[in-house]
């Protein structure tokens, strides 16, 4: 059994002021930042692997416009015959076109969804996308309820005059807001004032913008084909594997169909997860960032605890073996040194969790954060406590290696 | 003297070096973060156009209702008819009316493939408003701006790519199956923070290319290629309640600015009177400096790294004051002895002042080292958009050794203190 002794503890650290509150304040202010970063990074992770709820693997996105002027008719002519050009090849499993694209953009085009006619505020808000009958064949996504668009329900629009449609499929989690107590297939709502019958649901896709807001997979399919006259990215889904020599292809295959379009011949035709990587470019590199930065605080930290606490020990050497000589143990010199550290770190926790509160606060405009949950400083601060007793740890060993004759010896090592 | 105090210094460094090292390290780490992410908030947060940061405007109307507004907030831009409304009664100020519009242009040469010029629709004031710079020819006529006619401005690179470079006024260019005469070809032109581009992104580092009178581009029914709000009659209809062109005023003071400001207000009320708004009227007139921070042009990430940075930089400071404390007490006995044989207080200060600047001096070059590194590498962490604007220049460069230099002279006052306060009769003593 190894005690304690508080008094000596805290009557040492008063007399070694300065090392104390240097090293107090250095753990403070390594909590306040690493709690805060630890926060920042959770939420970009968070953002970064999101699920986008579709075959990401074997979709590859071409980013098609054409060379105008064309009217809308024409546009829808020539993006039929690219869709049924794409169909028609080996390892093609369906393709459509679209506005946008779930995470990597580039509309969002939110609307209300709402439950009465002439509703004040919209039950919820959704962002459509402007399907056919191949858009979750070609997006891989499961139907869970009802059934998918057919042939004849499918109208022509441009985005300046979405037609009124009667059906509409919805995700899951857009099903769960607008009818959180019963069944959502079958049932009629109001997008713009127009009653619209659901009649399928389709598992949770991620919506064109990369947040995590709360419309995150709250989608709306219409059966719509949208043509814009500038043209429109197609969504190709491939057989497993087939992806990369279909992405090599299409370019070629595309200019064949037609020379009158704009498809750059280095980015034009894209892996989905290409796309995917360049959304959340910013979001990755400031986490490699400010890992990076946590790291070397940390070590930083840990290297200034060593260094002081093996000072200590050797301006203390005679004490030390004075203590030795009236009979503690060496693990009680452990325990002590330890112990010493342990009030250190706690001291600097205490100052830190306020700082790491204030900073949170007074920086949450400026940095554009979220207020920090105090999760995140209880955990920081455990693994603080727990680094400051492994830095503290070959510092205590050295001190419990002091021989109990070094009470002997007058001159100080 | 000088001299023995840096062989002494050296030499003690070297007798620690693991502790040297480390230290050394941390300090370049510090400062070459600090100084590499400065430039980079420095260059996001510039603006090419601060003269005229409070002298330009741009008003907001509401005019799809406190429901719309309170999910979305109120549109960053206009409908046509409040542009026209707008233009029309205030005719004494520079006005700017902007969308962004994307063309496809097939070449005269059909080996080549046909290419998107982007750029913008703008009235006549857009040029005179931004101070553009014209390499051959000019912008177009009065009554072009009034009517609408076949002219176009375009930018250096699409000339470079189309004429090679040559004077092409006069020439015809083919856009969207439409023939248009060249007025004016700019000089190399990219001023950012791109403040009325209100949907792409700020820092695009490919200049605008084509300028469209507004007039025209909205006679050929031409699309918007930027963002657009709200759900109603296509753009060009003067009934139509889509939001889409960035409007901008020139107003000469701060008088005029609350001037305007009624103005905008009366014109909104006029509306709910004239039954087009049911709510209140909901207007708002930002300078563009406002308007910068409103549209949080500046990314947080680059302000986040910024102040952990910083923070890394001021743990470091505290943990070389720790380090050097550590370092000099332990030869507190070399001290005494110096002491004792008759060194000064002063020798001693002196020789422990050069052995901190020592060490600042090799962090900061070091840090210097690191900052080119960082500053190069800052594309595989930030958007090429954004990451290309910082550049290790000299000044920026030379920041790293003075702020480590000054930093570890400071963590070194305390230590240096305790270190002179050293009495040369207890060490003896004790020995």
């Amino acid at each position: 059994m190894v005690s304690i002794p508080v008094r000596p503890i805290v009557s040492s650290l008063v007399r070694h002021k300065a090392g104390v509150f240097i090293l107090a304040c250095q753990v403070a202010l390594t909590l306040a930042i690493v709690a805060n970063v630890i926060f920042i990074i959770t939420q970009r992770v968070a953002l970064i692997l999101q699920p986008s709820g579709i075959d990401e693997a074997n979709i590859i996105i071409v980013d098609n416009h054409w060379v105008g002027p064309l009217t809308l008719e024409e546009a829808h002519a020539r993006t039929d015959a690219d869709l049924a050009a794409l169909r028609s090849l080996p390892g093609v499993v369906d393709a459509y076109a679209d506005y946008s694209i779930p995470i990597a953009g580039p509309w969002a085009n939110l609307t209300g969804l709402s439950l009465e006619p002439e509703q004040k505020s919209p039950t919820s808000l959704a962002d459509p996308y402007f399907a056919d009958e191949h858009a979750t064949a070609a997006y891989g996504l499961r139907l869970i309820k009802g059934r998918n668009f057919q042939t004849s329900e499918v109208v022509m629009g441009s985005t300046d005059e979405v037609p009124k449609v009667g059906s509409i499929i919805i995700t899951e989690d857009l099903s769960r807001r607008l009818f959180p107590a019963g069944e959502a297939l079958g049932k009629t709502v109001f997008m713009s004032n127009h009653p619209r019958t659901i009649v399928g649901i389709v598992a949770d896709v991620k919506v064109p913008e990369k947040g995590t807001s709360n419309y995150a997979y709250k989608a709306v399919f219409l059966p719509v084909r949208l043509a814009d006259v500038a043209g429109d990215p197609y969504i190709v889904r491939t057989q497993p594997g087939a992806a990369e020599q279909v992405r090599k292809s299409l370019t070629d295959i595309l200019y064949k169909t037609s020379r009158l379009r704009i498809l750059d011949r280095q980015d034009g035709v894209q892996h989905f997860r290409t796309l995917r990587t360049k959304a959340f470019a910013t979001d990755r590199g400031l986490v490699i960032l400010l890992t990076a930065a946590s790291i070397i605080l940390l070590l930083a930290t840990a290297a200034g605890i060593i260094g002081i606490t093996t000072l200590w020990v050797d301006g203390r050497r005679r004490a030390l073996g004075m203590r030795r000589a009236l009979g503690a143990r060496r693990r009680d010199i452990l325990a002590y040194i330890l112990a010493e550290n342990f009030f250190i770190v706690l001291l600097g926790i205490c100052c830190g969790s306020i700082i790491a509160l204030t900073a949170n606060i007074s920086l949450m405009h400026y940095l554009a954060l979220k207020s920090l949950p105090p999760t995140y400083i209880t955990l920081t601060s455990l693994f603080v406590l727990v680094l400051g007793q492994c830095a503290a740890l070959p510092p205590a060993r050295r001190a419990a290696r002091v021989p109990p004759a070094e009470a002997m010896r007058i001159v100080p090592s | 003297m000088f001299s023995y105090y840096v062989g002494l210094g050296i030499r003690s460094l070297l007798n620690q070096r693991l502790i040297t090292i480390w230290m050394i390290l941390l300090i370049a780490l510090g400062v070459a973060g600090t100084v590499s992410t400065f430039s980079l908030l420095r260059a996001v947060s510039s603006n090419a156009f601060a003269a005229k940061a409070h002298r330009l405007f741009t008003p907001q109307i509401d005019n799809h209702g406190p429901d719309y507004v309170k999910t979305y907030g109120i549109d960053p831009v206009l409908t046509l008819r409040d542009v026209e409304a707008l233009r029309a009664r205030d005719s004494a100020h520079l006005q700017a009316a902007i969308y962004q519009i994307s063309l496809s242009l097939v070449p005269i040469d059909t080996t080549i493939d046909a290419l998107e010029a982007n750029g913008y629709a703008v009235t006549l004031d857009y040029f005179q408003m931004l101070d553009v710079p014209f390499r051959f020819g000019s912008a177009w006529s009065k009554a072009a701006d009034k009517d609408g006619s076949n002219e176009v401005v375009i930018g250096s690179e699409l000339n470079q790519k189309v004429f090679r470079g040559a004077n092409s006024v006069g020439q015809e260019i083919r856009l969207d199956g439409h023939t248009y005469r060249i007025a004016g070809v700019l000089a190399p032109w990219n001023p950012l923070p791109r403040f009325y581009a209100y949907y792409r992104n700020a820092f695009d580092r490919h200049a605008p290319q084509l300028f469209l009178p507004f007039r025209q581009a909205l006679n050929l029914r031409i699309p918007t290629a930027g963002g657009s709000y709200g759900e109603s009659f296509p753009i060009w209809d003067m009934r139509s309640e889509i939001s889409f062109i960035s409007y901008w005023v020139e107003l000469p003071d701060s008088a005029a600015a609350a001037r305007y400001r009624n103005y905008l207000h009366a014109y909104a009320d006029e509306q709910r009177a004239d039954g087009r708004f049911q709510w209140p009227a909901n207007v708002a007139l930002r300078d563009q400096e406002d308007w910068l921070n409103y549209q949080h042009v500046v990314p947080p990430e680059a302000r986040i790294s910024f102040v952990v940075a910083l923070g890394l930089l001021v743990v470091c400071a505290v943990n070389t004051i720790g380090l050097l404390l550590a370092r000099f007490m332990r030869r507190s006995s070399d001290i005494g002895v110096r002491r004792a044989l008759g060194g000064s207080r002063s020798a001693i200060l002196f020789q422990y002042l050069t052995e901190a600047a020592v060490i600042g001096l090799a962090g900061g070059l070091l840090g210097a080292v690191l900052t080119v590194c960082f500053v190069s590498s800052l594309g595989l962490v930030f958007p090429v958009d954004v990451a290309r604007l910082a550049h290790a220049t000299l000044p920026t460069l030379l920041q790293a050794p003075i702020i480590a230099v000054c930093m570890v002279l400071l963590a070194a006052a305390y230590p240096i203190l305790r270190a002179c306060r050293i009495e040369p009769g207890w060490q003896l003593k004790s020995s």
